[in-house]
């Protein structure tokens, strides 16, 4: 009986490593930092940039995005319990950090001219 | 309704005798008394849960020591009971301690973890611990889902292979101790608990 269950448990660890290579595949360094809120788009900022900006969350909740040297990172935030800002830096194509409480997802994406004109406003 | 009659035929089960039919007169008072003390341990697991400070990085990694209930109540009750227990106490919990969001995310993973935990039960070929461990995993998974789904962004699918290593390791642990209170827990309570 507990051969069944190995083979499970086997397969089920198999599956996670494969997650793990699927997603952690070297991703090229992203070119820009795009937020969104409640999955609207927000704002998009430039990573060769250094700025903190304030990101305007869901229900009156905030987070300080700052990119520094091609990185982007949450360093404060309203939040209660600030996985956001534990989550560290992101720079490469397709990582992100996601604060749920305040619906709040940073995005990198590959291509500046991704920007859109918002930018600035954000 | 077919899991009602599950539960109808169970208790029915039981009165035989004279005696046991006093016991069984009395038997929708402790159906309700027992289900009612099971889903307020659910919920106090719950709150213990949420009083451990958060050590991980990603959201949604936890332990998952509810499960530990609706495990017991799935082997030692019924399939029908372990979801009532399920549903009732992710209700509870989201209108006391959290909000119409957290449900969302809670009935995603409950309702996935139970359908996985139900299937390999049935199959009755695996260890109770096995089964956890899907749980656990499944639970995750749902929860990602509901995650792409709420956040309008298919990028929540990163945290997929970190979840779904914390799943298993949770699911290990989870099984481990309902094995160990299953064992200490007498056999002819099992139908009242």
């Amino acid at each position: 009986m507990w051969k069944r269950d190995a083979a499970l448990l086997a397969g089920f660890l198999a599956a996670g490593a494969a997650l793990f290579f699927i997603f952690r595949i070297s991703r090229p360094e992203g070119a820009s930092a795009v937020v969104r809120v409640s999955g609207q788009q927000y704002a998009a900022y430039d990573l060769g940039e250094d700025r903190t900006v304030e990101i305007q969350g869901k229900d009156g909740g905030t987070n300080l995005l700052e990119i520094r040297g091609g990185k982007a990172s949450i360093t404060e935030a309203s939040c209660p319990d600030r996985l956001c800002m534990r989550q560290g830096s992101v720079s490469r194509q397709g990582e992100c950090i996601i604060c749920l409480p305040n619906e709040v997802v940073v995005e990198i994406t590959g291509t500046k001219e991704e920007l859109p004109y918002d930018a600035v406003a954000g | 309704m077919m899991l009602l009659r599950g539960e109808e035929r169970q208790s029915s089960g039981t009165g035989k005798t004279g005696s046991e039919n006093c016991r069984r007169d009395s038997s929708s008072a402790s159906w309700i008394a027992s289900r009612g003390l099971l889903i307020a341990l659910a919920m106090i697991l719950s709150w213990a849960e949420a009083q451990i400070p958060v050590f991980f990085a990603v959201p949604g990694m936890k332990l998952g020591l509810t499960n530990l209930v609706v495990l017991i109540a799935l082997y030692r009750l019924s399939a029908a009971d372990a979801l009532l227990l399920n549903l009732v106490r992710i209700l509870l919990v989201s209108l006391t301690f959290g909000n119409m969001f957290s449900m969302i995310y809670s009935l995603a993973g409950g309702i996935l973890s139970f359908l996985a935990m139900l299937f390999l039960k049935r199959s009755g070929r695996f260890r109770m611990i096995t089964v956890s461990i899907a749980g656990g995993v499944f639970h995750n998974v749902g929860q990602i889902i509901v995650a792409i789904v709420v956040l309008g962004s298919r990028y929540a699918a990163y945290y997929l292979p970190v979840l779904w290593m914390s799943g298993i390791a949770a699911g290990a642990v989870i099984g481990l101790i309902s094995g160990l209170v299953l064992q200490r827990l007498p056999r002819d309570s099992g139908r009242s608990i």
